[in-house]
């Protein structure tokens, strides 16, 4: 039976601006069954992002939605958390808004463990401005500021967040569409901050001036690419090269949960009064 | 005009901001007049020059600096030679006479007792020289009565320092008045 | 019974002060010489259930708050020039995307990390013009600890009623210094409650001008959904390039303050009435130019004091008016001349304006105040 996404998309608001081939559709769509699949209220839901094409997402769909400034969906969704812990708080955004201009904050909500889920849309490029390198770009790449090669190395998205203390870290690709929404609702049950890394295309800015001659293609690579966590285990380091771990890359329930923890200090501030 | 201007001076960490802000609020809180503190001081949590300046009026405060210092206490030779140039004539200067050696001259009255080894050495902690010196400046000035400026000293301390404050307050209020007979 | 009373500084009524305007949410990050804002907020909000964050950095603080307002809370933040220069952008999100809260700055030296502990009054521009885009500013400065707890519930006020952020500035001086601050008594000075929306959830448009110039704001979480964005936007939150909207817009925006300044822009006239020089002043400087001009009365000379406090919107008016009886404006202010601008400005020529500007991190006295007086002709 056919999914119904018409119950969280926003009446009148599509078409969406995303460019023939771009995987964020994909994205939207596995967010709206995850959404469907944990049957979230839309008056307590707040969608939040910062800025660049992935970020115009919460404008599609029905719930309480903020597109902040460029970084800054972090930030501003903390705000909402603290105060109103019981909203479920889910925000979306690309490589560039979430790892250069809102790294920081990105690291510290890892650090809080602060209950939220961040979905980062990971085309390798900042798309809306005309294809410019980003912190996710692959060395070597052409993009429309590194003509002869990008010469910076990339992070990896989920080790960077593993490492800063999220306690929820998953990866998926544009072409595993089945797979989204299956890691976003674990990502959004499960209580602490969670990151969930799409590794995405851009066919207009990225796959264009990286020799993709199609969008088929690009899909095609994300497919080859990817190794699910378990069969990576039987797998050796040869066998492993140029390829990246999708699932769940890590989850751990013992780091106390920052709004949790915000309302033991009430208690305590309460108690010596 | 009743204005009446006080100096509390020396380096970081001696506890003349402190000591300031007793006064005043003795003034403000306790003895029904106006009062305002406001300090200077570096980027240093210890050490470096450190002032607090306290306005004593009947009425209301405007300008909340010193103008021309009626009292001031110099705890370290260096504010002793920065800050003595405003004192007015026959205003107050206390310093601590191990550390001010060389007495700015001017016409005003000097009392000089050892404030830190006072602290030491009769009160048992050195720590509560800012006290020996707040002591002794209430005194010294007669901004406020000693019961004001007493209660003013212990709302401001930890419940397990009152004793110590209360005597340290004590020793310099009559250290003070024996120095300056 | 006697009314609670404590003697504390500009920065510690300040937090107080929101306290008492119903403020439930803190968000900041550590900066001299704002800092004990946020130390009294991280103690006293946690007490009535509120909530106080420490964020990463300036922006995000700022970030948090607008967020945690959305989300119903009345929200503060505090901060001083270097971070007040990283707010800005999202200053200007809170005014486009109309979302109350207020920004506590206490003003030292600048530009750059500049004077740490030193005062100044080199702020006051960039309450107005520091992030970009046309924006409605409100920002007002205190003069005195008594004061700035009592303005500090009149910015909220102000910031719920125009659905804007609001600043208040005051400079290092009165942020640091310490007064006796008499604590009024719940209901004795006028909180404003955000304007809620009073229809029902499928027809509520956060920026709906039936209701006039300032439409009411739902909280997310409230039971209502809309959408908030950085972009022109039209009446139901989504964003437009429509030429005619866009404008319109823009202008209703900036008409929520000034088609509203007699509500807004307050000031004290002292010994105006008779009064051949006019000395204008604000925060600090305001208390030296009291003191000067009870001593030029007392030489016969017939001076008086327009003290600003609220520093936007401009008092144009007044000014222009006092312009017309005196025969000269002194200024002093800690900046290299920003208020003298605007004076230069409303009094249109009509009477000489005389400025002492200090930078130097030391307040400016009052016999400096004096000697200009005397300058006047």
């Amino acid at each position: 039976m056919a999914y119904d996404y018409e119950k969280y998309i926003r009446p009148g608001k599509l078409p969406h601006i995303w460019c023939p081939g771009c995987g964020h559709g994909i994205v939207m769509k596995g967010l709206i069954r995850a959404m469907g699949t944990l049957n979230l209220k839309k008056e307590e839901t707040a969608l939040v992002s910062g800025i660049g094409c992935a970020s115009r997402l919460p404008g599609y769909i029905d719930c309480c939605t903020l597109h902040t400034a460029h970084g800054r969906a972090v930030p501003f969704a903390t705000g909402i958390k603290m105060a109103r812990p019981e909203m479920n708080v889910i925000l979306v955004g690309g490589d560039g808004d979430g790892t250069a201009i809102g790294g920081n904050h990105f690291i510290h909500a890892c650090r809080r463990n602060i209950d939220m889920t961040y979905i980062i849309m990971n085309n390798y490029i900042y798309g809306m401005t005309g294809g410019q390198f980003s912190p996710c770009t692959p060395t070597g790449d052409k993009a429309s500021t590194t003509p002869y090669g990008n010469p910076d190395p990339g992070f990896d998205l989920a080790k960077l967040a593993i490492g800063a203390g999220a306690t929820f870290v998953a990866r998926g690709t544009a072409f595993h569409a089945n797979q989204i929404d299956k890691l976003i609702v674990e990502a959004i049950q499960h209580k602490g901050f969670s990151v969930v890394e799409i590794l995405d295309d851009c066919p207009t800015t990225y796959g264009r001036r990286n020799k993709y001659k199609s969008v088929i293609e690009m899909m095609n690579r994300l497919k080859e690419i990817a190794v699910p966590v378990k069969a990576a285990e039987k797998m050796t380091a040869e066998q492993l090269k140029g390829k990246v771990l999708t699932g769940v890359l890590y989850k751990e329930e013992i780091k106390p949960e920052y709004t949790a923890e915000y309302a033991k200090v009430i208690e305590r501030a309460k108690a010596a009064k | 005009m009743s204005r009446y201007e006080l100096r509390f001076s020396g380096a970081g960490g001696q506890g003349l901001i402190t000591a300031g802000i007793i006064m005043a609020k003795a003034a403000s809180i306790y003895e029904g007049k106006q009062a305002v503190q406001s300090q200077s001081y570096g980027p240093e949590a210890r050490g470096g020059a450190s002032k607090s300046e306290v306005i004593i009026s009947d009425g209301p405060i405007d300008y909340p600096k010193v103008t021309q210092c009626d009292a001031l206490l110099a705890m370290t030779q260096e504010a002793a030679n920065k800050y003595s140039h405003d004192l007015k004539e026959g205003g107050v200067l206390l310093i601590d006479s191990d550390l001010v050696i060389d007495i700015p001259p001017g016409n005003f009255k000097t009392i000089a007792f050892p404030i830190i080894n006072t602290a030491k050495n009769d009160v048992g902690r050195e720590i509560v020289a800012n006290i020996v010196a707040l002591g002794a400046m209430v005194a010294l000035t007669g901004q406020v009565s000693r019961e004001n400026a007493e209660k003013a000293v212990l709302s401001s301390v930890p419940e397990a320092f009152i004793e110590l404050n209360r005597k340290a307050f004590s020793v310099g209020f009559e250290k003070a008045l024996a120095a300056s007979a | 019974m006697s009314k609670k009373v404590a003697f504390i500084q500009g920065n510690e009524a300040g937090a107080y002060g929101a306290l008492y305007a119903g403020c439930t949410f803190f968000g900041g990050y550590p900066i001299t010489p704002s800092t004990e804002v946020a130390e009294v907020m991280s103690v006293e909000l946690p007490k009535i259930g509120g909530k106080f964050i420490q964020m990463e950095d300036e922006i995000g603080a700022m970030a948090a708050v607008l967020g945690a307002s959305l989300a119903g809370a009345k929200a503060l933040t505090a901060t001083s020039g270097p971070g007040l220069s990283l707010k800005q952008e999202l200053i200007g999100y809170g005014c486009i995307a109309e979302i109350p809260c207020v920004i506590f700055n206490v003003m030292r030296g600048g530009p750059s990390t500049g004077m740490p502990t030193g005062p100044s009054q080199s702020d006051v521009m960039c309450a107005k013009w520091g992030t970009h885009g046309d924006h409605p500013a409100i920002c007002l400065v205190p003069a005195s600890v008594q004061e700035t707890f009592e303005e500090v519930i009149r910015a909220f006020n102000l910031s719920e009623k125009y659905r804007t952020p609001v600043m208040i500035m005051p400079d290092e001086i009165i942020a640091h210094m310490r007064e006796r601050v008499v604590f009024p008594e719940p209901g004795e000075i006028e909180v404003v409650p955000r304007k809620s929306p009073t229809v029902p959830a499928e027809q509520y448009k956060p920026y709906d001008i039936s209701f006039g110039d300032v439409p009411p704001l739902a909280s997310f979480g409230s039971g209502y959904k809309f959408h908030v964005t950085g972009l022109n936007k039209m009446q139901d939150g989504f964003p437009t390039t429509k030429a005619d909207i866009v404008q319109a817009e823009e202008e209703r925006q900036v008409r929520k303050v000034n088609a509203n300044v007699d509500d807004i822009v307050t000031f004290e006239e002292y010994l105006l009435d008779d009064a051949e020089v006019a000395v204008v002043a604000y925060g600090s400087t305001s208390r030296s130019a009291r003191y000067a001009v009870n001593i030029a009365r007392e030489q016969g000379i017939k001076a008086g004091m327009f003290r600003i406090k609220t520093f936007w919107p401009f008092p144009d008016k007044q000014i222009k008016a006092l312009a017309g009886k005196v025969k000269g404006i002194v200024i002093p202010e800690m900046n290299l001349g920003m208020c003298s601008l605007e004076l230069e400005r409303c009094a249109q020529g009509q009477v000489p304006v005389l400025g002492i500007f200090r930078v130097d991190g030391e307040p400016i006295n009052p016999d400096q105040i004096l000697e200009k007086i005397k300058e006047v002709k």
